[in-house]
């Protein structure tokens, strides 16, 4: 069998999948990053490894999310690409024709806007509209439910009661206090779904021309509650795509097998990296009054990326060869 | 006496250069840091804009090297930046640390009024002297943009990463050590041939970025997180809107010296879409947003401090521009919270988008 690897390491979870030359997806990992991103893409590796039969092939190796230069370097990425090109291209690879991207995961939300197969436009989280899949996890965790039912119990809600939902804060202690007046559970959940997917729309997809095809992916979209007040919001349906909650992966692996259908032969290292031995260090710069905290990783005891400092001093002594090759 | 003014770019070296010509004591303030933020951000107020904490922790900074008289610009219009000298030595007057204050506005009527204001540095020197003194700035304040210029086009076809921010510093050092209106020329020239010394493909594709937006951010690297430097490591030649000479005749000199780039000509595009004074540079901002994309740019990114009036407004007009110019646009906030993973990640998807756009054009037209 041949494929594609695609590496998404985010500050809160990495996830890894395998795409084969159809680009079906057959193997897809998700995983707490814990702030160990290396060590983490290294099980994640180890457990791919086994999952596929002996004689696999890789092709390609794509990376993206927060954590996608340093396990560029680790791995040897054909294509080291930001989350929001990642998470582009695989939209619009499982939703044809999609025109409007909503992202939302555990810490950070965003919105794509497509037209004609590109991205015309996007937006990030400001402070006010991050962590909204921790928030849900705080709440459910903070009313007794298992996460996985908070969107069903929502969707049972029939009149959602109006929740402050301008920030975690205000929407936190805005629910307590109906909760004390006496609400009903589904009501109260269905009305924060709706202030966060308010929230979402003013301070993320502010301005932004919302058209259909909709799809919502990111961890957040399990939660059928939140489809439906998406939905309900903007009047449209909205479209959960099957790997909603790999769809950095996916877009990595997409672009890694577009990166080497160019022709050019694979960097993957291969599956041995599972088994090197990385180290992490860093020191403190006393070059000029910035005192950049530099960290530096090194495999098998030799120094491979360094990172962490404002001028450049540092990260342009060993990776000239990355930085030049990692955009276009 | 001892002359301290807060950092903003390259800004230094002119006035260093001016004071030394005068025989004031000048003291430079470390470049901003980390530090400067923090000592900034801990004593202002938490609402303010980002360069007055600058500000407020260069003056901090400097004291301790003993400086005791600030020169500040002031301004005029619904923009706060008029207030802050005064807020900030009121701030410093609250911390105990005792600073004379000479704000120069610019000149609402004739030069003559910004010359008096000076007169509170320059004491009873010879006006000839100031004069020279201020041509002398001027001249090296054109150096350093000619030189940062230079950088734009050299950086994205840099043969190895690092090589034209190495030789950037050496050719700005260069025109800061000039210490006489005579040794400038012979300087200036050593930079360009440093300059011009960086190993580059000339034939290397490159994205055409305009960054466009408030001075001050957009001046600052610190205050911007270096994104000249990143844009052109993406392979982006950026072009700036306001570069300190420009700004200095627009401003100071009332446009009295006539070859060189005004932003009249962003005002005067600016119209179909605001056509009065908002404060601060919000109207050239627009107005840039629509030039830049006239002289064929791949896109702009305006750059604001958080809780900039005039760049809010700017702000919310480039959208309708980008819609009936097609160049896209992209804004980023600065404050102390801002990221430089967060910038870059934003940075590389404009880049992509922008490139692809690109691809279908041509695509198109072949
Ligand atoms: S790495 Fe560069 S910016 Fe950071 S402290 Fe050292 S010299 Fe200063």
């Amino acid at each position: 069998m041949k494929g594609y690897l695609g590496i998404d390491v985010g500050s809160v979870s990495t996830n890894i999948v395998f795409m084969d030359d159809d680009t079906n997806v057959l193997e897809s990992l998700y995983l707490r990053t814990n702030g160990q991103p290396v060590a983490t893409v290294q099980r994640g590796l180890r457990q791919i490894r086994e999952a596929l039969p002996q004689q696999t092939v890789i092709r390609g190796v794509g990376t993206t999310g927060s954590g996608r230069q340093l396990t560029g370097i680790v791995v040897g990425a054909d294509a080291v690409k930001n989350e929001i090109t990642a998470h582009a291209v695989a939209a619009s690879h499982l939703v044809p024709g999609v025109q409007t991207v909503l992202e939302i995961g555990g810490q950070d939300s965003k919105i794509i806007i497509l037209r004609n197969g590109v991205v015309a436009d996007f937006a990030m989280n400001t402070v006010c509209a991050a962590g909204t899949g921790s928030f849900l996890d705080q709440q459910a965790s903070r009313l007794n439910i298992a996460i996985e039912e908070f969107g069903d119990l929502a969707l049972q809600g029939k009149t959602p009661v109006r929740i402050a939902g301008r920030c975690a804060v205000f929407a936190e202690s805005d629910m307590i206090h109906k909760q004390q007046m006496g609400f009903n559970l589904e009501d109260i959940l269905a009305g924060l779904c709706e202030a966060l997917v308010r929230n979402y729309l003013n301070n993320v997809g502010k301005g932004k021309e919302i058209l259909a095809p909709v799809a919502f992916q990111g961890g957040v979209a399990a939660n059928a509650g939140m489809r439906r007040a998406f939905e309900r919001a903007l009047g449209m349906e909205v479209i959960v795509p099957k790997y909603f909650n790999v769809m950095g992966a996916v877009g990595a692996a997409l672009l890694a097998k577009e990166a080497v259908a160019r022709g050019v032969p694979t960097r993957f290292k291969g599956f041995g990296v599972a088994d090197m031995e990385y180290k992490a260090g860093s020191f403190e710069c006393d070059g000029c009054p910035n005192l950049c905290e530099v960290i530096e990783m090194a495999e098998a005891g030799k120094i491979i990326a360094r990172w962490g400092d404002r001028c450049g001093k540092w990260s342009n002594a060993v990776s000239v060869e990355q930085t030049a090759g990692s955009v276009s | 006496m001892k002359v301290t003014f807060p950092h903003m770019g390259y800004m230094y070296v002119p006035l260093k250069a001016m004071f030394k010509y005068l025989d004031i004591d000048v003291v430079v303030p470390p470049p901003c840091s980390k530090r400067t933020l923090t000592l900034g951000a801990k004593n202002a107020p938490e609402f303010a804009c980002l360069p007055l904490k600058l500000n407020i922790g260069n003056f901090l900074e400097v004291k301790e090297q003993g400086a005791d008289t600030i020169m500040m610009a002031g301004g005029c219009g619904p923009c706060r930046f008029g207030y802050y000298a005064y807020v900030e030595h009121e701030i410093l007057k609250d911390l105990a640390v005792d600073y004379h204050l000479v704000v120069l506005e610019p000149p609402e009527k004739h030069i003559g009024e910004l010359l008096t204001r000076i007169r509170q540095i320059t004491g009873n020197r010879p006006w000839i002297k100031v004069i020279n003194a201020i041509r002398y700035g001027y001249l090296k304040a054109r150096a350093t943009d000619e030189i940062e210029r230079m950088s734009y086009q050299i950086r994205p076809r840099e043969l190895k990463a690092g090589a034209t921010d190495r030789a950037l510093k050496q050719a700005i050092d260069e025109i800061d050590r000039a210490d006489s209106p005579g040794t400038l020329p012979a300087a200036l020239n050593r930079a360009r041939e440093i300059m011009q010394a960086v190993p580059v493909d000339k034939n290397r594709p490159v994205l055409k970025v305009a960054v466009i937006g408030e001075i001050y951010t957009l001046l600052e690297p610190f205050a911007n997180q270096n994104i000249e430097r990143h844009l052109g490591q993406m392979g982006v030649e950026v072009d700036r809107s306001i570069m300190l000479s420009e700004w200095i005749n627009d401003h100071l000199f009332m446009g009295l010296l006539k070859n060189v780039r005004s932003s009249q000509r962003f005002r005067k595009v600016a119209s179909p879409y605001l056509n009065h004074f908002v404060g601060g540079h919000g109207e050239e901002t627009v107005g840039s947003a629509v030039w830049y994309a006239r002289q064929g740019f791949d896109g702009a990114i305006q750059i604001l401090p958080f809780t900039c009036m005039p760049e809010i407004v700017a702000q919310s007009i480039l959208p309708r521009v980008s819609e009936d110019t097609g160049m896209p646009t992209m804004t980023l906030i600065m404050d102390e919270h801002s990221g430089e993973a967060g910038m870059i990640t934003r940075l590389e998807a404009f880049v992509d988008l922008l490139h692809r756009k690109h691809e279908q054009k041509e695509a198109l037209t072949s």
